[in-house]
């Protein structure tokens, strides 16, 4: 599998998002945000975490206005899978691609922990090498990670199969950490081929650091 | 022209800043205060001197960039 893994100003995560997919046996390819188009015959675009633009105005907003958004958009919309992670959440959220949007956490403060989220959706092809119902651990670390959908939207979501990880305790019952509506910390778009999360599962593959649960979840995208 | 457009968290949309802000109040003794929305400023100036040119481009702005309308409303200023 070929991936392409964006970098904006700011961004910080995307040589342990390279690591992670390269240590999968994937081969992967760096991508400036000023490109106007994508690798060809990649399987998957990644956007990183990281503080795009210093975070201003809006944590993403500026960054969607890049010029590989708009190849990212095209990408997407012919059915091309796209990754966020955690800042890469927040700037597909501001592209449109995902619905909803990321709020300040509800105690102001920036989190950073391992932290268990409970899988609600596999049927997708992010998320298929993990079970319903699955805890899985995984290192958390944001400021504005707190998911807001209006009413309308979130039962969408439910109908749809879109509502990927919840927080959760060790059991897999959901729990507040940063106010998420229903304690939400990823989803998908309706067809299910745009995924955001806010968790890091490049961060979580090797033992000695904590978790190696964020292997099984990339590994999806190769199944 | 001058524009300010004001930029804040829906009605219903919990704004944790706010209610710090609202909480420290509370606690500094400052009675009678029902609640504490905070939100954002931004002052930009214009080349037209077109009010209603004006009015129309800083609302384009807003919709494209300065809000985000999922979760924000704005208002918009201009002299």
């Amino acid at each position: 599998m070929k991936v392409a893994v964006l970098r904006f100003p700011g961004t910080n995560c995307e040589f342990d998002t390279q690591y992670a997919f390269e240590k999968l046996g994937h081969t992967t390819q760096l991508v400036w945000h000023e490109k106007e188009t994508l690798p060809s015959d990649i399987d998957l675009v990644v956007v990183p975490g990281g503080f795009s633009y210093g975070d201003y105005l809006r944590s993403g907003s500026i960054a969607r206005f890049s010029p590989v958004m708009k190849a990212v958009t095209s990408y997407a919309n012919d059915g091309g899978k796209v990754l966020g992670i955690c800042n890469g959440f927040q700037i597909l959220t501001e592209a449109g691609l995902l619905p909803g949007a990321l709020k300040r956490n509800n105690d102001l403060h920036f989190i950073s922990k391992h932290q268990n989220l409970c899988v609600i959706n596999n049927d997708n092809a992010f998320l298929n090498q993990c079970q319903k119902g699955e805890v899985l651990n995984i290192p958390i670390a944001h400021a504005d990670g707190n998911y807001y959908i209006d009413d309308a939207g979130f039962k969408k979501l439910e109908e749809n199969n879109q509502v990927l990880l919840r927080y959760s305790d060790s059991k897999g019952k959901p729990v507040v950490v940063n106010g998420s509506v229903t304690s939400i910390a990823g989803v998908c778009n309706e067809n299910k081929n745009v995924f955001g999360l806010m968790p890091h599962p490049e961060r979580a593959l090797e033992a000695i650091l904590g978790s190696v649960d964020g292997i099984r979840m990339l590994k999806g995208f190769d199944a | 022209m001058q524009a300010v457009v004001n930029v804040f968290l829906k009605e219903g949309v919990l704004d944790p800043q706010g209610k710090a802000a609202h909480h420290a109040l509370d606690s500094l003794g400052f009675a009678g205060v029902s609640d504490v929305r905070i939100g954002k400023q931004i002052i930009i100036q214009l080349d037209t001197e077109d009010k209603t040119k004006a009015e129309a481009e800083v609302k384009e702005m807003c919709e494209t960039l300065l809000a985000n309308t999922v979760i924000e409303d704005y208002i918009i200023e201009i002299d």
